[in-house]
């Protein structure tokens, strides 16, 4: 693996093959020294042009565990800030001797734009790019799903068959475009239901199933439901009439919650808007994957880094 | 002044002749033509078509001549087969006033290879708030005929209505960028599919073609002339063609980049392919086609839109929208209407010379190539195909989406003013034709 820029390009060969190498990275997290050395003398930076402290915390802690030397470069107190161009920023990282960068930025394709454009020679993880692609964040979930569906050894297996609902903003997700491309990848089911104002344009020629009508939605028994972060600009933007309406209508509430069956899961790709979109009681059951979701992301973001620094550069050199 | 015999052109017609230009004018045309005092061309193979007519270029100057400037500009035009250019308004200051317009009219004359029309702002400071100083304009000596807020829509119906009906005095037309703001907030592309799945904020056809439907009845109501600039839409074309059968005054044109590129270039995030209006899908180029075919569309024009490199060597969405087209807008309408058998030489040379200029009321237009007639023409080369690169460019910027394309044909010759401004594919400045004369200046 050379760069990962989106979840849609991704084969199912490869996404299996990390979440593989993932489960295997879960069990170093629980040794007394959790330390592999497995990329010793490497440099990962992490390039982060929107503030996110768990993505780039979690995606610092992977490189750490794999002893990989950690550079943050953040928008906030670097020259990015100071208008200095994306171009200038990568052969600044490139005469460092970056050998991955992971980049999170508010323009979509800025990740691309880092690996086509010969700037700097490093491997290029797309930690969110504007309303384009999370790939780590759908690999994460996926190995979530995974792990609680197959229990026992799920090494080697996809999700064929599995029923996933994703709920709310679809049109601003980043997160949740990753996820439909990988989830059919894996073979799984989706479906989405949200009100038709936060669906994007063109929707139907993709490979989901649309629903108005949470509650249809889920009398169709999905075996996870993933809900969305509502942005609080979205609220005042005509997308909806009011926060209420919204919870009232699309809300995974209490009620909901008790309509679902004992193992359906219950997903967040945080941070949440408790009583929002999702009520305490759903956040905090004992079907909510959020905190596991946490856990598995670090070992997805080593799996991610360990095979793009060690494995196929290697071969190619 | 000199004496030019161009040996053995094709008309668009599809008639052989020679051509001797003299003293600004077409002298004589026939086979055999002999003038012991003229300079010989060989035109044989080429076709000879009048001089092309843009009625939307940017030309960057006053405010932002580190993008193109009148002289830098007025060069991709001549080569690109140009012999008149309408410049729009939207520089700093604003072309708003007889002073402005003046301005850019004589940095034209004085570049000398192209003339240059400059088009005044609708509003004043393109605000889109007050009428710009129109009758100023239009009596000044650059003469504006041609009144656009481009790159912003005239979005107040009020305004625009009374900007209608006041250009009327002058025999003028309001050339509108119909471009919904609300429905456009933050766009970056075509709205459908494809901008779905690239994250990037969608351009609905409907923010184009609303504006297109409440202009045309404006324009019906008031008798008064409309043009429409780079019509992108199937949706638009409709609506032009439903207004132009009801007998309302509405002209339109489209770009050469949008009769041969669609919305899938977006896809590797390349922001010389971001422009405004977006690229479109295949069907809209098709639609576009028709109506160029069918006189639906009555001129092509090349917005041609300079940006120096850092504007366009970033992130998609914050680069400039816009991509130059002088230099490749005849071999571009070639490859996307000739060569695919839409329609011939005749009527590319309505599109891009006679039509455009008739909507321009550019003096002494419509022009044809016969004697007595001013000498505008272009000597083009139908059998050529290259590769396009930056080689080919003369303006100062280098965002042109064509690069690395095989496209046919090429500009041999550009006669303005009985003058070659054009020679063997190469600018000849004012200057050096008079050094190479050996003619004296005076005044």
């Amino acid at each position: 693996m050379r760069h990962l820029l989106s979840a849609k390009d991704l084969s199912r060969e490869t996404a299996i093959e990390i979440m593989d190498t993932a489960e295997g990275m879960s069990e170093v997290a629980g040794r007394s020294v959790p330390r592999l050395p497995a990329l010793r003398g490497k440099t990962v930076v992490s390039l982060f042009y929107e503030d996110s402290t768990r993505t780039r915390t979690s995606f610092e802690l992977a490189a750490k565990m794999l002893s990989a030397d950690v550079l943050t470069f953040s928008a906030k107190g670097s020259s990015v800030s100071k208008g200095e161009s994306l171009k200038d920023t990568a052969q600044t990282l490139a005469a460092m001797g970056a050998d991955a960068v992971v980049v999170r930025h508010a323009a979509s394709g800025a990740p691309k734009l880092l690996a086509d454009s010969g700037w700097i020679d490093a491997g290029v993880v797309n930690a969110g790019d504007g309303t384009h692609e999370h790939p780590t964040q759908a690999l994460l979930d996926a190995f979530s799903i995974r792990r609680r569906i197959r229990s026992g050894d799920s090494t080697g297996t996809a999700l064929d068959g599995v029923k996933v609902l994703i709920v709310g903003d679809i049109l601003h997700s980043r997160v949740a475009r990753s996820n439909i491309w990988l989830l059919n990848t894996l073979g799984a089911q989706v479906s989405l239901a949200a009100p038709a104002t936060l669906l994007p344009r063109g929707i139907e020629h993709w490979p989901v199933k649309i629903h108005f009508d949470l509650d249809r939605a889920l009398e169709e028994k999905p075996d996870a439901v993933m809900m969305l972060r509502i942005q609080s600009e979205r609220m005042h933007a005509a997308y909806f009439p009011n926060p209420r309406e919204y919870s009232r209508f699309w809300g995974l509430n209490d009620e909901r919650l008790h309509g679902l069956s004992d193992d359906t899961l219950i997903m967040h790709p945080g941070p949440m808007n408790r009583g929002l979109e999702i009520s305490a009681a759903a956040a905090d059951s004992s079907r909510s994957t959020v905190r596991e979701q946490v856990a598995n992301g670090v070992s997805i973001r080593m799996a991610v880094l360990y095979l793009m620094l060690s494995g196929a550069r290697r071969e190619s050199q | 002044m000199t004496r030019l015999l161009f040996r053995g052109a094709t008309l668009s017609s599809g008639e052989r002749t020679d051509i001797l230009v003299s003293e600004g004018r077409i002298l004589e045309l026939g086979t055999g033509l002999n003038d012991a005092k003229a300079e010989l061309v060989d035109t044989n193979g080429l076709l000879a078509l009048t001089g092309l007519v843009d009625l939307h270029t940017h030309l960057r100057e006053p405010g932002f001549e580190q993008s193109e400037t009148v002289l830098s500009g007025s060069r991709a035009a001549a080569v690109g087969g140009y012999t008149v250019i309408h410049a729009m308004a939207n520089t700093s200051p604003v072309a708003d006033t007889a002073g402005v317009v003046e301005q850019v009219h004589s940095l034209g004359v004085e570049a000398g290879l192209v003339e240059v029309r400059p088009v005044g702002a609708v509003t004043a400071g393109l605000a889109g708030e007050a009428l710009a100083e129109i009758g100023a304009m239009a009596r000044s000596r650059a003469k504006v005929r041609v009144f656009s807020d481009d790159g912003r829509c005239v979005f107040n119906s009020q305004l625009m209505r009374r900007a209608l009906e006041y250009v009327k005095s002058f025999d003028g037309v309001i050339a509108q960028h119909a471009q919904d703001p609300n429905l456009t907030e933050g766009a970056q592309m075509n709205e459908g599919a494809l901008n779905s799945e690239l994250g990037l904020a969608g351009w609905p056809a409907a923010a184009e073609e609303a504006i297109i439907a409440r202009d045309v009845l404006l324009a019906g109501e008031s008798g008064a002339r409309l043009h429409v600039c780079h019509v992108s839409t199937a949706g638009s074309v409709d609506l032009l063609r439903w207004a132009k059968a009801r007998g309302i005054l509405v002209t339109a044109e489209a770009t050469p980049h949008h009769l041969l590129l669609t919305e899938e270039t977006a896809r590797g995030y390349d922001s010389r392919f971001k422009v405004n209006p977006p690229l479109r899908t295949s069907e809209d180029v098709a639609a576009l086609r028709e109506g160029l075919r069918d006189g639906t569309i009555d001129a092509i024009a090349t917005d041609h839109a300079p940006h120096p490199l850092e504007s366009k060597e970033t992130e998609w969405q914050a680069a400039a929208f816009g991509m130059v087209g002088l230099e490749s807008a005849l071999s571009v309408v070639h490859a996307a209407m000739v060569e695919t058998g839409e329609f011939g030489w005749t009527q590319l040379e309505a599109v891009m010379s006679t039509q455009p200029a008739g909507i321009g009321r550019v003096e002494g237009h419509p022009l044809r190539i016969a004697a007595g007639e001013p000498a505008e023409i272009v000597f083009y080369d139908p059998e050529a195909r290259s590769e396009f690169e930056a080689s080919r460019l003369r303006g100062k910027s280098s965002n042109s989406p064509f690069f690395g394309m095989t496209l046919p044909g090429k500009v041999v010759a550009t006669v303005h003013r009985g003058r070659l401004t054009v020679k063997d594919g190469e600018v000849v400045e004012p200057s050096d034709s008079k050094a190479e004369n050996g003619m004296v200046t005076n005044g």
